[in-house]
């Protein structure tokens, strides 16, 4: 299949993990494993200094994966644009999932300092990759501050509810010049399969693989939904129609032909 | 001496560097970033900075995110 490039990086696959909720580090690894993806996200946060827990980053293979740290938990740009910098001092390749979540309850990203914070870390040398709300316009203004993707929400984050936003996120892959990657809200191989076909050049899912008992399988099912929609993008889908057309002929039946 | 880690207030004895302080909290310095006073700290040159009252540190890792 073809590959998938970002910020002149190339990827064989087109489906993005997340690393949240998982039940385990193990069942974390088998679903990520499952899903051949090569982008994997991860989020910053303060240790527990009473706990810290073990380091999750050694159950993820540098060489094989492009770790991009998301900003998540950010409220605004500044915020934002803080996690970003730490993230690249803790040695992580200078690559952001640009992440502005104001609202605890829906998740809804923040058009205003997104657009803000993107600006600020693309001209400091970082490849953002804004997870945004699914509007064509703010998509214009973020791929001239120079964000690498656009990655507009198909519902709100871990709702699994699918491709809500499908009117918009079309005008935004009709428009964009750079990759167009729906994330959120993809419960589905279903839903993620509809966003390929659709033009999506990538997907990142989460909640979807952590969500159930077989991450693993599920994560198989994810990557096979990935493809199967890119697939089906490239080979072009035939023309929706409003009366039927039938596939077999329409002559020889087995009765008389009426004149 | 007095400091701020992690937002909470701690106790710590006074001269304690970055180094002393992580090893006590048996965190190896590979797997967290830190911020000191706002600043992100470089972590091969900072092992040996001393800690003062009233300092605010951010003691930060990596965790599953989507």
């Amino acid at each position: 299949m073809d590959k998938l490039e970002i910020a002149g990086r190339h990827f064989t696959s087109r489906l993005m993990v997340g690393t949240g909720k998982f039940s385990s580090n193990t069942a974390m690894q088998q679903a990520i494993e499952a899903t051949d993806s090569e982008i994997v996200t991860v989020a910053l946060r303060r240790v527990d200094i009473n706990n810290p827990g073990d380091n999750m980053l050694q159950h993820i293979d540098r060489d094989r994966y492009l770790l991009l740290p998301n900003t998540s938990g950010a409220r605004d740009a500044e915020e934002a644009v803080r996690l970003a910098r730490l993230a690249r001092a803790a040695g992580c390749d200078p690559w952001v999932k640009l992440e502005v979540t104001p609202d605890p309850y829906y998740l809804l990203p923040d058009p205003v300092e997104t657009l803000k914070a993107a600006e600020i870390l693309v001209k400091e040398g970082f490849n953002v990759l804004p997870y945004m709300p699914a509007d064509p316009v703010l998509a214009r203004h973020l791929e001239e501050v120079g964000t690498v993707t656009l990655m507009p929400l198909g519902a709100p984050i871990g709702t699994n509810r699918g491709l809500r936003t499908r009117d918009l996120v079309r005008i935004i892959i009709e428009q964009a010049n750079v990759p167009v990657v729906v994330d959120a809200g993809l419960g589905a191989p279903s839903h993620a399969a509809e966003a390929m076909e659709m033009g999506a050049d990538a997907v990142l899912v989460n909640t979807a693989l952590a969500d159930t008992a077989h991450p693993a399988l599920m994560g198989e099912a994810f990557k096979k939904g990935v493809e199967a929609g890119r697939m089906a993008y490239l080979a072009g889908l035939g023309p929706q129609r409003g009366k039927a057309e039938a596939s077999s002929p329409l002559t020889g039946f087995l009765r008389e032909e009426s004149s | 001496m007095n400091l701020r880690i992690n937002g909470q207030q701690h106790t710590l004895e006074k001269g304690v560097t970055i180094n002393r302080l992580l090893t006590q909290l048996e965190l190896q310095p590979e797997r967290v970033v830190l911020e000191l006073n706002h600043q992100i700290l470089d972590m091969a040159e900072s092992l040996n900075i001393e800690l003062h009252e009233n300092d605010q540190l951010e003691i930060i890792q990596f965790v599953g995110g989507g």
